[in-house]
């Protein structure tokens, strides 16, 4: 049995306040013949080529690709942040035209605001959600600073956290306002391999708690084989989904384990393979 | 209290080399008074009230002044700053003018105004205006763009994006503006009080320049002591604070 930490309800929380921790409902996403392109230095850029792709609600679908396969793109693309060129985007119905606090995006930097503190950035979003009293959004922040193991540090400057604790305020942040989607753009890529070993664990925890339907851009394979349900495989030039591999692994796992090192190496051949084939054919 | 004891040390000095200066009667006593004269004046000053309403009269001038300025400038940078157009423009003019030392306007002004009140007002505003527009336009021009996709995501958009956002972000830019823009403004104020009698009251400037027109060397150099005491003031009360905040909080102090 997976041993939770059981993240408590503030016991002064008011009724909205255990009303807003008690929703969860994850997204269904679905994405139809998405196409993108850039314009380069030396001429159009295809960053994504008639991608489909569809999601189940609370499903965590790791999408891997060396850079420039259209990966970031796509994620952008189903945030909001970018318009496709052809193609739909649409999240539980409605088709997705711009950014909006269903679908949080958490980037490889931190991008926390340096004028406010860790409190002040993991209330920014609940700010913009009604039915709340400042003291409720309190609660609510307090809910989540604990949730990632913060909650010492509400008080403290952004500068004066590590990277690994900026990016659990990121965490904490992207969480707070409660989405249905989680879109996460390489979050673990700048920190040091220990804390991101912890961040896994604290993830697949948080994720077991919170169920949200993550998406989750990395080029570490073993990273996609350790937190997702699926892994998309992305080749570039132009970005297409080229394979996709389940992993049955009981959670949570461990990312040094026997089991998904044998999933990893799998995944990392198939990449490989891409990359062969492309070099016969620019043989 | 060592590094208060350091500059009183260092002022105490200063004050000595003066006095030495003065008694080794290189130049006539008329010229360069002694420090003692100018204390003397100091007192008979504050006794009778002239300094004191001197300077209330030129500090409000001075904050009114500036105020507008600050509630002029920032919203006109931050409008320069989101169209292009405006930026082309509107932009370039303050630009322009924010080279123009603003005693310049000191001419205009009187034509304009007269000699009243107004005129001081408008010479400080120019003062001011331009600094703010453009430090707010460069401020806003550097936000860093993952900020503006962060808030974005979380719902912000429209104004609530600018104000919560974009204008807290650009805000060290702003205040080195402001700085600028307070010391523009002290020395336009300075310039246009010594060039012009405004009869609905004297300011600190005025009382330099009769100081100089009565030959009266202990009152120019008393004023001008004054006139300094109050830009640190300024500074010490209002700017320091500020600028120790945004170290603290975006971790940029070197100390």
């Amino acid at each position: 049995m997976y041993v939770t930490h059981t993240f408590k309800i503030p016991r002064s929380a008011s009724s909205a306040v255990e009303e807003e921790l008690q929703i969860v409902s994850p997204s269904k996403l679905q994405v139809d013949r998405v196409s993108k392109t850039f314009r380069g230095r030396t001429g159009p850029i295809t960053a994504l080529d008639q991608v489909s792709l569809r999601v189940s609600e609370g499903e965590f679908v790791c999408l891997v690709g060396e850079s420039g396969c259209g990966k970031s793109t796509l994620l952008n693309l189903i945030a909001g942040l970018e318009r496709p060129d052809s193609g739909t985007v649409t999240a539980d119905g409605l088709r997705v035209t711009s950014p909006g606090r269903e679908r949080l995006v958490m980037f490889q930097e931190p991008a926390l605001f340096p004028w406010l503190d860790v409190l002040g950035n993991v209330l920014f979003g609940l700010k913009m959600k009604p039915n709340l009293t400042p003291k409720d959004r309190k609660d609510v922040a307090r809910y989540y600073l604990e949730l990632v193991g913060l909650t010492r540090f509400e008080r403290a400057n952004i500068h004066e956290l590590s990277g690994g604790m900026k990016q659990r305020v990121a965490l904490a942040r992207a969480l707070a306002p409660n989405p249905r989607m989680l879109l996460m753009d390489e979050p673990f890529a700048a920190l040091d391999a220990l804390t991101r070993e912890q961040l896994y664990g604290d993830l697949q925890e948080i994720w077991e708690a919170r169920r949200k339907t993550i998406i989750f851009v990395t080029h570490n394979v073993r990273e996609a084989a350790c937190l997702g349900d699926r892994v998309l495989l992305f080749s570039p030039h132009p970005g297409r989904i080229r394979q996709e591999f389940e992993i049955h692994l009981p959670r949570p796992r461990d990312i040094n384990s026997v089991d998904l090192a044998e999933h990893a190496s799998e995944i990392t051949r198939t990449l490989k393979g891409f990359k062969n084939g492309k070099r016969e054919v620019a043989e | 209290m060592k590094r208060f004891l350091w500059s009183l040390l260092f002022f105490a000095g200063l004050v000595l080399l003066w006095e030495l200066a003065v008694r080794a009667r290189i130049w006539s006593p008329v010229l360069l008074p002694p420090p003692l004269q100018v204390i003397e004046y100091l007192r008979s000053a504050v006794a009778d009230g002239t300094l004191w309403q001197a300077s209330f009269i030129t500090v409000k001038r001075l904050v009114l002044g500036y105020l507008i300025g600050l509630i002029g400038g920032v919203p006109l940078g931050l409008l320069t700053a989101r169209w292009r157009v405006l930026h082309d423009t509107m932009g370039t003019l303050a630009l322009g003018l924010q080279t123009l030392p603003s005693v310049c306007w000191v001419p205009l002004a009187l034509l304009w105004f007269g000699q009243s009140e107004a005129a001081m007002l408008f010479v400080v505003v120019m003062g001011t205006l331009w600094s703010v527009v453009i430090a707010t336009d460069t401020g806003v021009r550097h936000v860093p763009p993952i900020y503006r996709r962060a808030a974005l995501t979380m719902g912000s958009k429209g104004f609530h994006l600018w104000l919560t956002v974009i204008l807290p972000a650009a805000f060290p830019f702003i205040v080195s503006g402001m700085k600028q823009g307070w010391a523009f403004a002290w020395r336009s104020l300075m310039a246009a009080e010594i060039f012009v009698t405004i009869l609905t009251g004297f300011g600190l400037g005025q009382l330099l320049h009769y100081g100089r027109e009565l030959n009266a060397m202990d009152q120019v150099i008393a004023i001008m002591f004054v006139i300094v005491m109050i830009g640190l003031l300024a500074d010490k009360t209002f700017f320091a604070p500020v600028e120790r905040f945004l170290h603290r909080r975006w971790g940029t102090s070197q100390t």
